[in-house]
This record gives C-alpha cells, sequence and structure tokens, in this order.
C-alpha cells in the first residue's frame, strides 16, 4: 500500500425507486447512513456532491453547502459537480484530484437525484437540458429520442435485425434480478422485449433506463489516513480520467464514433498499467441500450459493426468472457441521474470484496466503470483494483 | 419566455445563417466563430440552401412541456448539402414513409408554444420532403 494511492475506505447505497416520502436531502442523509456503518467518517475534510437535476426538479440549486449542513458537517468544503448523466464519475474524479493534490486528507463522493418531485412533461423537460438547448432540445429532441437517432443510424450503417439490442437488456434484468438495491429485480424474456411498446422507434421501452430517485456515497482517503489502519481488503482508486466533446450529435463528425469513451479508456489503461485483457468487470453506461455496443466498440473491445453480438450471456453474461453490468446496470437498477456513476462505483466495490451476493464474480481483481453524459459527450473512467 | 434568447436565434431560426470558414472553405451550422474544421477564425455569414437528406430520424411520443400539442412528432439529423448535419422537426410529408437518404429542404413552421405565459408564438427552422414540380 502506497501513501499517495487513493483508496475506496467504504461505500454505501440505498435501494433505486420512486422515493415518495423520502426528500432530496433525505435521501443523500440515508446514502451516508449506509456508508457510516462501514467506516468511522467523522468530519469528512470534503464533499463532492453529484447531482444533475435538483434545479430544475426540486428547485433548488446550492446543493452541497444544503446537504453538507443537514448532514452536520457544518464548516466542511463541499460543492456540486455536475456534468449531465457523468456527474457521479465527475465527482469521483473531483475527489481524486482533491485528494492527489494534497489539500484535503479525506473526501465524500455523494450521488443523489429526486426525480419523483415531478412528473411527465416536466421531467422530459429537465432531461432534455442535457442536449444543446439552443440546436437540440429547441427542435424537440429529447435524451431518449437522441439516442435513437443514434440507433437508426447504426442499424442502417450496419443491416443488423431489429432485435439486435435484446440481449443487452435481458443480461440487465437478469443481473438486476440479483440485487436487492435495483429498481427491477425481474428477469424478462425475449418474447417479453419484442412485444414492448415503442418509444422512440426503433427503441422500445426496455431500451430505455428507468428514471429513478437515488442516493449513494463512497469515503476516499490516502492510503496513509488512519481510516485505512482498520481496513484488511483495500480498494485502490488505480485510473481516474475524464474526457469531453459536443453535446449535440449533429456536431460529431461519427455520431457511432465516441472518441472520449476511447481517450478516457485508453488513458486509464496507461495510468493503471493495464490492458483490456486484464480488465475482470466493465460497468457501463447503459441509459440507452444502443450506448452499449457503441461504447464497446468505440473501446477497441470488439470492432464496429459487432458490439451488438456482444449482448449475448456467454459474452456478457456473469459468467461470460466479458461481464458487463453485473448488478444490473443503468436498465435494471435504475437511472438515478447524477448518481448513477457512484452507484457503478459501490458495485464495482462490492463486487471486489466479494460482497456481491447472487452476482458475485469470482475473484474479479480489476473492474473499469465509466460514466457518460449523453453519447459520451463526457466520459469520465476509472479503475478500482483490489489490493 | 426567454425573449431576448429567441431573439438573437432569429437569423438561424428564419434564414439558417451559419457561417464559412475563409481559410478552408468549411461550412459553420449552427454559427461558431471558430471552424470546426481548421480551428480557425470563421465570422463571415453564409446562407445555406436549405437543401439536405435524412441522415437519421425518430418519432417523440410523449413530448416535453411546450411541444405536447405536436406530438407524435418526426424529428430527425438532417444533412445539409452544403456540409453540416443539424437536428430539426420533420413535416409535411403525410403518408409518405421516412427514409435515410430521403431529400428534403427547409421550411418555416411553428415550433413551440410558450403554454399561453405571453401568447408569443415561436417558429423556425423544419425540413419537408423535396416538392417536385407537377
Amino acid at each position: 500500500m502506497m501513501k499517495d494511492e487513493i483508496y475506496i475506505a467504504a461505500v454505501g447505497q440505498i435501494p433505486v425507486q420512486e422515493h415518495w416520502n423520502t426528500s432530496l436531502r433525505e435521501l443523500a442523509a440515508l446514502a451516508i447512513r449506509a456508508l457510516k456503518q462501514e467506516c468511522q467518517l467523522g468530519h469528512p475534510d470534503s464533499l463532492f456532491l453529484a447531482n444533475m437535476f435538483a434545479p430544475n426538479l426540486s428547485n433548488q440549486a446550492h446543493l452541497a453547502a444544503l446537504i453538507a449542513e443537514y448532514l452536520g458537517w457544518s464548516g466542511i468544503e463541499a460543492v456540486t459537480v455536475e456534468a449531465g448523466g457523468a456527474s457521479g464519475g465527475a465527482a469521483l474524479r473531483q475527489a481524486v484530484l482533491a485528494l492527489r493534490s494534497g489539500m484535503v486528507d479525506s473526501a465524500v463522493v455523494l450521488g443523489v437525484e429526486k426525480f419523483s418531485d415531478k412528473i411527465g412533461a416536466d421531467i422530459d423537460v429537465a432531461l432534455a437540458t442535457t442536449l444543446d438547448a439552443d440546436f437540440e432540445s429547441m427542435h424537440g429532441l429529447t435524451p431518449s429520442a437522441q439516442a435513437a437517432l443514434i440507433a437508426r443510424l447504426y442499424f442502417h450503417k450496419y443491416s443488423i435485425p431489429s432485435n439486435a439490442l435484446a440481449g443487452f437488456a435481458i443480461n440487465a434484468h437478469k443481473n438486476g434480478a440479483g440485487n436487492p438495491f435495483a429498481m427491477y429485480q425481474k428477469a424478462i424474456s425475449e418474447d417479453t422485449y419484442l412485444k414492448a411498446e415503442m418509444i422512440n422507434p426503433p427503441l422500445n421501452l426496455f431500451d430505455i433506463a428507468p428514471n429513478a430517485d437515488g442516493a449513494a456515497a463512497l469515503f476516499l482517503v490516502r492510503g496513509d489516513h488512519p481510516a485505512m489502519r482498520q481496513i484488511d481488503q483495500k480498494i485502490k482508486v488505480s485510473a481516474s480520467t475524464l474526457s469531453t466533446d459536443t453535446l449535440a450529435l449533429h456536431d460529431r463528425r461519427d455520431p457511432l464514433d465516441w472518441r472520449t469513451v476511447r481517450w478516457s479508456i485508453q488513458k486509464a489503461l496507461e495510468q493503471a498499467n493495464l490492458s483490456l485483457a486484464e480488465i475482470d468487470l466493465f460497468e457501463l453506461h447503459d441509459q440507452f441500450s444502443i450506448y452499449l455496443p457503441i461504447i464497446l466498440e468505440s473501446a477497441g473491445i470488439v470492432t464496429p459493426g459487432e458490439g451488438w453480438k456482444l449482448g449475448a450471456d456467454q459474452w456478457t453474461g456473469l459468467s461470460g468472457r466479458i461481464p458487463l453490468n453485473s448488478m444490473g446496470g443503468l436498465k435494471a437498477r435504475g437511472f438515478p441521474g447524477g448518481a448513477s456513476g457512484v452507484y457503478q462505483a459501490v458495485e464495482a466495490v462490492n463486487q471486489l470484496l466479494g460482497r456481491a451476493g447472487k452476482n458475485q464474480l469470482a475473484h474479479p481483481h480489476h473492474t473499469l466503470i465509466q460514466s457518460l453524459g449523453g453519447p459520451g459527450a463526457t466520459a469520465a473512467t476509472h479503475i478500482l483494483s483490489c489490493e | 419566455m426567454e425573449i431576448a434568447r429567441h431573439w438573437r436565434l432569429k437569423k438561424q431560426r428564419y434564414g439558417l445563417v451559419g457561417e464559412v470558414c475563409p481559410h478552408c472553405n468549411f461550412k459553420i451550422f449552427p454559427p461558431r466563430d471558430v471552424c470546426p474544421n481548421c480551428d480557425g477564425e470563421a465570422k463571415e455569414p453564409y446562407t445555406f440552401s436549405g437543401k439536405g437528406e435524412v441522415f437519421s430520424y425518430t418519432t417523440v411520443y410523449e413530448a416535453p412541456t411546450g411541444f405536447e400539442a405536436m406530438a407524435p412528432y418526426t424529428v430527425a439529423l438532417i444533412k445539409l448539402d452544403e456540409g453540416p448535419t443539424i437536428t430539426a422537426q420533420l413535416t409535411d410529408f403525410g403518408e409518405t414513409p421516412v427514409s435515410i437518404g430521403m431529400p428534403v429542404e427547409m421550411v418555416t413552421r411553428k415550433m413551440k408554444d410558450d403554454g399561453d405565459e405571453r401568447g408569443v408564438i415561436l417558429y423556425g427552422y423544419k425540413f419537408r420532403p423535396v416538392m417536385r414540380a407537377a
């Protein structure tokens, strides 16, 4: 263990669902309560709060100060990190930078999102704020419609069958069935997938992750922090990167090649001195099923046009060659906005520690988690490793 | 209603006015004053012909606030003849099935209402199948 390395000393999460009885700040407090069950936090030096929509959905800006005080941490450094759907990964990145700088000795990364205080068209308006407001959402585009434009192009370019994305949704729900924190804990059949209502053709209901309330938290320290003395199995952040591209899909040279996905992963592998083949588990941003084949292709895991074939269980299932989204991903665990990237980290840590229950992989050492905002407009990539 | 914001965008919304790069002749829409092709300064206005083809498309059934009256509507990526791709709704295609590669042209249509806040109607570009002389 190196004193300068960054470690995740504890994790906490709450079930992803519609928490009608629980407010934004109470969701945050529940995740911190879960975190405290694993580790004495005291007053952490800093709080990096990941959230996408509080100003829109809860009329609440200045969230980090509000939450820090609500948690009883008055006086600490606390800022909100917003990078669209990548807010969770971006907040983790900020915590790593802060700890590496030496200016803080401990950091809490807390992702929280409260969707259910609004309904229907108002949620669609909030979601659409993550697009280019003047030239995309002004024309009635929504994130799911944008994903459908990508899917239509992908299906057209490679002449693939219309059920090509089914495998990803089926695998996600199969894994969600083993995750007590998942919004959907029931497996689905291919028949159920094929009969689902079209939302934005060619994407149906099962191609789109459900928006839901959630909160998840991480406690990060350097190796020389006293909290590390009590921990036997240590989880190291062995890489941390973030890359950005155009928000508007129409501004991309090739909408099917997500450069930030590739750049952030390549840089992360270099930092960790690992190859793709040494990654035991990938937690990737499946807010829309079409994202997965394009991420896998852009990352160089599979050649362009072949990514959709990896939806099959023997490839990306729990016992497949490239285990993917082991706890259900965004599709089955749910899409709690800015908390999504923090859930990915919690799930990866639980796998590395052998605490993933029914979905436990056999002895994973390195997990790669990637949090996306839109189709790679922001890509935050981390590699977590057990020592 | 963000009046100044919509006013600022009137040349783009009504006239499809973008820019042309004086260094590499790259056509730019929306205008951004920096050429995405060569990174040079590009502030020279350029009016697009409004002709292009459908590059991708989908349908929105459940629309965000302000667009409900139009739902279901078809939104598309349009590849303009001069090069750039833009996002816009398709209109006036009736029973004609939309397909990738379909030739389209710009028209001005109502884009969004303000929910009777001030009664202002926002107009802008949409695209319809190219009309052929009978």
